[in-house]
């Protein structure tokens, strides 16, 4: 089987989950409330309210919706939200995403870097005082509440002693012109230093926030495979034939321990969305998460269900991509 | 020989190492000391767990934790590597002594090309460029027999007896003085086993190097080396030439090693084997550590230990049947 058959087949499996998805987020949403009721307030007089559930189409059977609305994802259109300017539901999520890709790449390159390299430190210290440290390290991060972090952070960094903002992406009136919507890469693209600084300064504490939860599960993880790893005869070999120690480590033991970190950072992309989430909240970040919870409260259903099926896109998205990595990664593995 | 090359090329001397487990010290090689020429092959034979494999990692200085070099020198080329920085320690792995391990399954990188490994060796000890080292390591497979169209293969892709064949070609690639091979044979069948050994003796002739060729099995040594060193429970209890040995074994535990070599002319010969069990090497029996198996032994074989003796030139053993 070619890759790319592959990869066909792994999206066309991939369907059929994203629908179970959706036919669940469809329901609860129903059941938890109406957005006519969340928009015009429960005290609004009944005439009004009927118009508007019938203008939104949500006088129709469930099932009429149900399958309307399936219709509409499945020729790829995720129809309008509900409320406001009832706007293109792919036009807002695109409007919010490149700012969650912003805080969620920083965050996750900050996490894996720090977790990989404790974990390597650890395992190259095993049971010294060092690495127990960051043992306790990997566990502590695990089990860290992001907003409790992120407030903790706020008040040391912004309130206390100045240096960092703490809520927003950039200053007022600073944005770069809109490339990518990333505007580290947007202020770098037009040379735009100002912007560039700004842009970095917000970043710094969600990052550190989201960062510091995600890194220690690859502390731990890293720790063990390295160890594993070091035990190895072709490990003995390579110092055998006189190898330099970083050489040893880096080369040989970490590729061969980066399989299984690969793996866990393609699972753990979902953590990194709910991370997100709460980071966002946390710090004000205009991205999806503030995004999402904000819609979630004025029952925006199309939206919060567009929403859901694009996050859901984006966890096949990278799991495939995290299958081909293995391929130019471990030469064992043929699909 | 030269008088310069007079002085032994390996000479070790109460050489100790110990394992510091949970369960106790496992004193894996104990006061063992013997000293061997350039270009000399020398047999170290015992049973499983008598601390070859340890004697030869020691002599690299890697052997594992909880595993220590506690007493004894290393001279190699009149350089004692006990006292060596880690740093000139790691010049001599390799480019001077080489090192080919028991199994080639696990010995190579799985996500590294074969010829890689030979390169990577050659330009991390010599700092030639890339190209220049891909070329030796082309005409270094040959050598080992190996097509050099292979250079791109991964290890998987390779036979266990070709991938030996690579380990070998890693372990003379800097041109070394010395060659450890720890049971290079043990993992692969007959056949290939008399290929490889095939091979060394071989290379041997071309390279000039000293080999400690470790194993289990006497036979091969009686083919290929010059010396045998036999082990006992981390000690060395005889250590002569091959001839001799073989002729007229000096230690009880060499002489029944031979007699339970499977002999296929006597078929309806009863084979024999060593009674009892190998010692512990935390607790090892007081006095002559192979004394409860021996049939010789007497009340002061338990009581203290022998001290090894030259029996003749160059023949050494430790029994007190052969001291005065
Ligand atoms: N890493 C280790 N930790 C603790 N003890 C060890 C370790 N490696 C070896 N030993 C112990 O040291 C002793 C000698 O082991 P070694 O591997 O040197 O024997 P060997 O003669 O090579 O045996 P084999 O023929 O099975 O390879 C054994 O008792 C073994 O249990
Ligand atoms: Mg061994």
């Amino acid at each position: 089987m070619s890759l790319r058959v592959y990869v066909a087949r792994r999206i066309l499996l991939a369907i059929p989950m994203i629908l179970i998805l959706l036919t669940i987020v469809f329901l609860v949403m129903r059941v938890a409330g109406d957005p006519v009721s969340a928009i015009l307030g429960a005290h609004a007089p009944k005439e009004q309210i009927d118009k508007m559930r019938e203008k939104l189409g949500l006088n129709d059977p469930l099932y009429i919706q149900f399958l309307g609305y399936l219709w509409k994802v499945l020729s790829l259109d995720l129809g309008r939200s509900l409320i406001w300017g009832q706007r293109p539901v792919l036009e807002e999520i695109m409007e919010h995403f490149p700012a969650t890709l912003e805080l969620s790449i920083s965050a996750f390159l900050f996490g894996v870097v720090v977790g990989i390299l404790t974990g390597i430190f650890s395992a190259c210290r095993y049971g010294k005082l060092i690495d127990h440290f960051f043992r306790v390290y990997g566990i502590i991060t695990y089990a860290i509440f992001i907003p409790w972090l992120g407030i903790s952070l706020q008040l040391i960094f912004g309130v206390y002693l100045g240096w960092l903002p703490t809520s927003g992406r950039i200053d007022p009136l600073m944005a770069p012109k809109t490339i990518t919507g990333l505007y580290v890469l947007d202020s770098l693209l037009t040379f735009n230093i100002p912007s560039l600084v700004s842009a970095i300064r917000h970043l710094i504490l969600p990052t550190v926030t989201l960062g510091f939860y995600l890194s220690g599960i690859f502390t731990r993880l890293t720790r063990a495979h390295m160890l594993n790893v070091l035990q190895r005869d072709y490990i003995v070999a390579a110092r055998a034939r006189g190898l330099s120690e970083r050489k040893v480590v880096y080369k040989h033991a970490l590729k061969n321990a980066f399989i299984p970190i690969l793996t866990m950072m393609g699972l753990q992309f979902a953590a990194l969305l709910a991370g997100a989430i709460l980071t966002e909240t946390t710090f004000s970040w205009p991205g999806m998460g503030t995004f999402l919870t904000e819609r979630i409260l004025y029952r925006d259903f199309t939206t919060v269900q567009g929403t859901i099926v694009f996050f859901a896109f984006l966890v096949v998205l990278v799991s495939l991509i995290v299958d081909i990595i293995y391929v130019y990664i471990d030469p064992r593995i043929r699909y | 020989m030269t008088s310069m090359n007079r002085k032994p090329l390996l000479s070790l001397e109460n050489l100790k190492v110990y394992y510091y487990t949970d369960e106790g010290v496992v004193k894996a090689v104990d006061s063992v000391s013997f000293n061997m020429d350039r270009g000399e092959t020398v047999g170290l034979v015992g049973e499983s767990g008598s601390g070859k494999s340890t004697l030869g990692l020691s002599i690299l200085r890697l052997i594992p934790p909880p595993g220590k070099i506690v007493g004894g020198k290393v001279f190699f080329d009149g350089i004692d590597l006990t006292a060596l920085s880690e740093d000139e320690m790691r010049k001599v792995r390799g480019k001077r002594i080489g090192m080919v391990f028991q199994d080639p399954m696990t010995s190579l990188n799985p996500l590294m090309k074969v010829g890689d490994h030979i390169v990577e060796t050659i330009v991390s000890h010599e700092g030639v460029p890339r190209e220049k080292a891909v070329e030796r390591a082309c005409s270094l497979l040959e050598d080992v027999g190996i097509l050099p169209e292979r250079f791109n293969d991964y290890p998987h892709q390779l036979s266990g007896g070709m991938r030996q064949r690579i380990m070998i070609a890693l372990a003379l690639c800097l041109k070394p003085d010395l060659v450890i091979a720890d049971e290079p044979t043990s993992a692969l069948d007959v056949i290939v086993q008399y290929q490889i050994l095939e091979l060394m003796r071989k290379l041997k002739q071309v390279y000039g190097m000293g080999l400690i060729l470790i194993t289990h099995d006497v036979s091969i040594v009686a083919e290929v080396a010059d010396r045998i060193a036999i082990m006992y429970a981390g000690q060395l209890v005889e250590y002569s030439d091959v001839n001799s040995f073989f002729n007229s074994p000096l230690h009880p535990y060499s002489e029944a090693l031979l007699e339970s070599i499977p002999n296929i002319q006597l078929s309806d010969q009863k084979l024999k084997y060593i009674p009892g069990i190998p010692p512990s090497l935390i607790n090892p029996p007081k006095g002559c550590r192979f004394h409860v198996r021996c049939p010789y032994a007497e009340h002061r074989c338990g009581e203290v230990e022998p001290q090894t003796v030259e029996f003749e030139r160059g023949r050494f053993v430790k029994c007190f049947r052969y001291v005065e």
